[in-house]
């Protein structure tokens, strides 16, 4: 078995046992981003030199004796959102192309404080918006898979990176269900936290409200590796909460006895069978482990979407409002006055997908809109989160399809955004609620493509939902590694 | 015909003194070389997350309670969105829908009447940066963010202000209640208070007028001086049978005119709505009540105290109360019960206000207490110096302090009252003056006040001048 198979806490272990050196793991990996990432596009940004430096560091410290965190010397890649001190944060957009990151996120020094090593920024949709990492404008990254299909979105990149071996693990964030969707797709389990779990300070804000930091890792054990070292209370971000995780240590794979709800009105539509039957197969594999199936109804499901939207576009259209071609970023050439930069700068700097959302967030804010599209919006938001929390009374989990279909082609959907936003149907309770959900492999369809299972589980509820994932996962006979 | 009154609002901003900004640690200090106090947070860079400076919540709830506001429990942040090169976000946080501080007034002495303005709101928002115009070359535009995210607050009022000097005196008031709370430095060649004016008129018993708003006045006289110039332009409007629609001004008071910037049809549409990056803002009953402990009387109830309770006049009053120092000075020396207010008052309108004027200093910079105060107006009525002498002395016990006693004993002012001595100063003065004797005798009135500054003169104004008047008249005959 290559390095670059392993999952992370076997390497962490590897290293710990000083039978690799960081400086061969990170070397391994560099590899095979250089073998494999023309066919992906995974990565924007690569920074190989401080990435050996740092592993020379690491490996010297370890030498020497240091007690290192369990992270220390794993090679990481990061989603092109999450600002990293002197690197380029282009997030996927021509507006960003040449900013240069003047400081770290909060995420980003728990990564340097536990020894955690950068291999480059991924790939991502615009700013985050898409589901299928199409509206990059650095090109679409695609599914280790199947090259021919889209890796899924927002965090493409990192769900292809991970799954491709070309990263142990990845940090992306999750506005809609862009962890958790190309997760899916990938092959990964992708996690979004509790909203305010992990500070959101020098992530780009998409929409503010939803938008939350996660992981995406080859395993469950990872992931609470890695949550473990993100989560903690940063006074720099307001919503952040005062919680400090120890997910891994307490990581237990017994489901005995676990309530989980079935809402399965949500997905009679889905149209894939094979969605559905790995779904049904895996909720059998959980009553299987001991674990009792709940019938549920989230009810006015339907307004779930349309709220998300409507909340995320308007948040979205004041977040990046930001990139006018004044300080930083994009600015038109030759412009008359101070209007020409505004107008011309952002109607070349973004592309079309940002346009659109800036435009129906703008439409839902306006005066006279205001009341009968946002207010709503939030009505029907705070609605469904009252639901969920009173579903969470009676079970532990809630189980779901991660996404209604499994990778498509590259090229579609592109020309038909509501077809694309549907993409994000089953994911978007998650951030409407702020509840922390996952996504873990649990099947293939037929051509091969990996199919998602989703868990949910109330706010702050990460241990009970990481031993649900890992209780799935260990009882599952897992998909096979994609070959490329 | 009727006549058409005017009718103000004003929105006024003034700027915290707080150490920080309102939301990231950097420096809330005016006069830093550009772009230096700044930081993610208020450049606006990508990622970077506002965090509410407590304190301002404190500031602002202070002034409301000097404003007799409600204060709000629980009040929100808003966005206010637009395009401007020194908004670096392209949103203003402010507070649009639910304010910290509603529904107040405020009481001042104006024209010989308690006025009472109404308060709508105050609500705490971040500056924005300052454009700078290099030279007359409009390509040449440069952008200090140190500004960005200096703590503001705007106080509302109602149209309830009737004219420019009305508008002047709530605006002074206003001043001086941020002076006494210590929550504004009000350099207004700084910036630190800025107006919009809302004018409009109409006549007795009619609906209020459209308004017109004129933004951006930096003066508390340039707010005069537009109000002035739009209510004309209304009035002379509508008698010619036209009609006011709502528009925004710039005022441009070097010119003294108003520029039009929008019209009601082409307004902005800030769309507002909530702030997500910053939880609600909360301040408990007892904080409320805490911070209401440290809220003194203010300069507008001291000023209507001073008029109504101690006849002093509108001029000294105000000069008294809107200075803290003054006024606490003023009210010790009152609380001794000693001596009429009107005693005190002369003192500090004449020769403290002639001392302070001339030395640049505020009374906290000088010696002198209330008990020193009472001792020195003990001498002079008890005739132990004289008026004129007591001001030597006074001027030593700003710059020194000391004991009265021994001042005078230093100085040797101590007044000459006896009669032995007085009489041989005035019949040698009577010798010496035989010309306006005479004219004394003759009727002539100033006569007698001629000799008698004689022997002031004589006795280095020792004498006693209530006794010299004695002694001479009966010199006299």
């Amino acid at each position: 078995m290559e390095l670059f198979e392993y999952k992370a806490f076997e390497l962490a272990q590897m290293l710990t046992d000083k039978q690799i050196s960081s400086s061969e793991l990170v070397s391994a990996f560099i590899n095979r981003i250089n073998t494999v990432d023309k066919k992906l596009n995974a990565f924007i940004t690569k920074c190989f030199d401080d990435a050996l430096e740092q592993a020379r560091i690491i490996d010297q410290k370890r030498v020497s004796g240091a007690n290192l965190p369990l992270i220390a010397g794993i090679p990481i890649g990061i989603k092109d959102n999450i600002s990293v001190k002197g690197l380029k944060m282009t997030c996927g957009s021509k507006m960003l192309e040449n900013y240069v990151a003047p400081y770290d996120a909060a995420v980003i020094e728990k990564l340097r404080q536990s020894g955690g090593i950068m291999l480059g920024k991924l790939n991502m949709d615009e700013f985050a918006m898409g589901s299928s990492n199409q509206t990059s404008y650095f090109g679409a990254c695609r599914d280790p898979y199947d090259t021919s299909k889209v890796s899924g979105g927002s965090s493409g990149g990192c769900a292809a990176a991970v799954s491709a071996g070309e990263a142990a693990c990845a940090l992306g964030s999750d506005t809609g269900g862009s962890i958790r969707q190309p997760s899916a797709f990938c092959g990964t389990v992708g996690f979004k936290p509790t909203y305010g779990t992990v500070s959101r300070y020098g992530l780009t804000a998409f929409a503010s409200s939803f938008d939350q930091i996660g992981t995406v890792c080859k395993c469950v054990k990872d992931t609470a590796m890695l949550f473990d070292v993100i989560s903690d209370k940063d006074h720099r971000d307001s919503t952040s909460v005062d919680k400090k995780y120890n997910c891994y240590n307490s990581l237990c794979s017994d489901a005995y006895g676990l309530k989980i709800g079935v809402p399965r009105e949500l997905f009679e539509s889905v149209s894939h069978p094979d969605i559905i039957d790995s779904f049904n197969r895996s909720v059998n594999l959980f009553k299987d482990t001991g674990a009792q199936i709940i019938d549920i109804s989230i009810e006015n499901t339907k307004l779930a979407l349309a709220a998300y939207y409507v909340i995320s576009s308007a948040e979205a259209s004041s977040n990046l409002g930001r990139f006018d071609g004044v300080r930083f970023g994009y600015r038109a050439k030759d412009c008359k006055d101070i209007n020409d930069i505004f107008i011309r700068s952002r109607t070349q700097g973004f592309g079309d997908e940002c346009k659109r959302r800036i435009m129906l967030g703008t439409f839902v804010l306006s005066a006279g809109f205001y009341d009968d599209y946002y207010k709503k919006a939030l009505a029907a938001a705070k609605m469904i989160t009252k639901r969920l929390d009173s579903l969470f009374e009676q079970v532990d989990i809630i189980a779901l399809p991660t996404s209604p279909e499994t990778a498509f082609a590259v090229g579609d959907k592109l020309d038909d955004p509501v077809k694309m936003y549907q993409s994000d149907v089953f994911t978007v309770f998650a951030n409407i609620a702020g509840i922390p959900a996952i996504s873990v492999p649990c099947g293939v369809d037929k051509n091969g493509l990996p199919i998602g299972l989703q868990l949910m589980s109330k706010r702050f509820d990460e241990q009970v939902l990481l031993n649900a994932a890992y209780a799935f996962e260990s009882a599952f006979e897992g998909i096979p590694k994609p070959r490329l | 015909m009727s006549q058409y009154h005017t009718v103000i609002g004003l929105e006024t901003h003034a700027e915290l003194n707080t150490k920080t900004k309102i939301f990231c640690g950097c420096k809330n200090e005016f006069g830093s070389k550009s772009n230096t106090n700044v930081c993610p947070v208020c450049l606006g860079l990508p990622g970077a997350l506002p965090v509410l400076n407590r304190s301002v919540v404190e500031y602002a709830v202070r002034m409301g309670l000097a404003l007799n506001c409600t204060i709000n429990g629980v009040s929100h942040m808003d966005r206010k969105n637009y395009f401007y090169p020194d908004l670096p976000k392209a949103y203003q946080i402010s507070q649009s829908f639910v304010p910290i501080c509603e529904n107040g007034f405020v009481e001042f002495w104006y024209d010989g009447q308690v006025r009472r303005v109404r308060i709508e709101r105050i609500h705490i928002e971040e500056d924005a940066g300052k454009l700078v115009h290099a030279g007359d070359r409009a390509e040449e535009t440069y952008i200090d963010l140190n500004r960005c995210g200096v703590p503001l607050i705007e106080i509302v009022s109602k149209p309830d202000l009737r004219s420019s000097g009305e508008a002047y005196a709530y605006l002074k008031t206003l001043k001086a209640i941020l002076a006494y709370l210590g929550i504004c430095d009000c350099q207004m060649q700084e910036g630190s208070i800025r107006c919009d004016v809302n004018v409009s008129v109409n006549k007795e018993g009619e609906a209020l007028g459209t308004r017109c708003e004129m933004k951006n006045v930096n003066s508390f006289s340039a707010v005069s001086r537009a109000i002035d110039y739009e209510s004309d332009r209304q009035t002379e409007l509508l008698k010619s049978g036209e009609s006011i629609h709502q528009q925004t001004f710039r005022w441009d008071d070097i010119k003294g005119k108003n520029y039009l910037m929008r019209s009601k049809e082409n307004a902005d549409d800030y769309r507002y709505f909530p702030e997500p990056d910053i939880p609600s803002v909360f301040i408990s009953e007892s904080d409320i009540n805490k911070l209401a402990e440290t809220i003194p009387e203010l300069p507008n109830a001291k000023m209507i105290r001073y008029v109504t309770e101690y006849g002093l006049d509108t001029k000294e009053a105000e000069y008294i109360a809107f200075d803290q120092s003054l006024s606490q000075f003023f009210d010790e020396c009152i609380n001794t019960h000693k001596y009429p207010a009107k005693s005190y008052c002369s003192w500090i309108m004449g020769e403290l206000a002639k001392h302070l004027n001339a030395s640049q200093k505020g009374l906290s910079q000088t010696r002198l207490t209330s008990a020193m105060l009472n001792d020195l107006l003990d001498a002079v009525n008890s005739n132990v110096i004289s008026n004129s002498a007591a001001k030597s002395v006074f001027e030593v016990l700003l710059e020194k302090g000391g004991e009265v006693d021994s001042i005078i004993a230093e100085l040797g002012l101590a007044q000459i009252s006896d009669t032995k001595t007085l009489e041989s100063i005035a019949k040698q003065v009577i010798d010496n003056n035989e010309k306006t004797v005479q004219d004394y005798h003759s009727g002539r009135s100033n006569a007698l006040g001629f000799l008698i500054g004689q022997c002031m003169k004589h006795s280095n104004n020792k004498a006693n001048p209530v006794k010299v008047k004695e002694i001479l008249l009966t010199l006299l005959g």
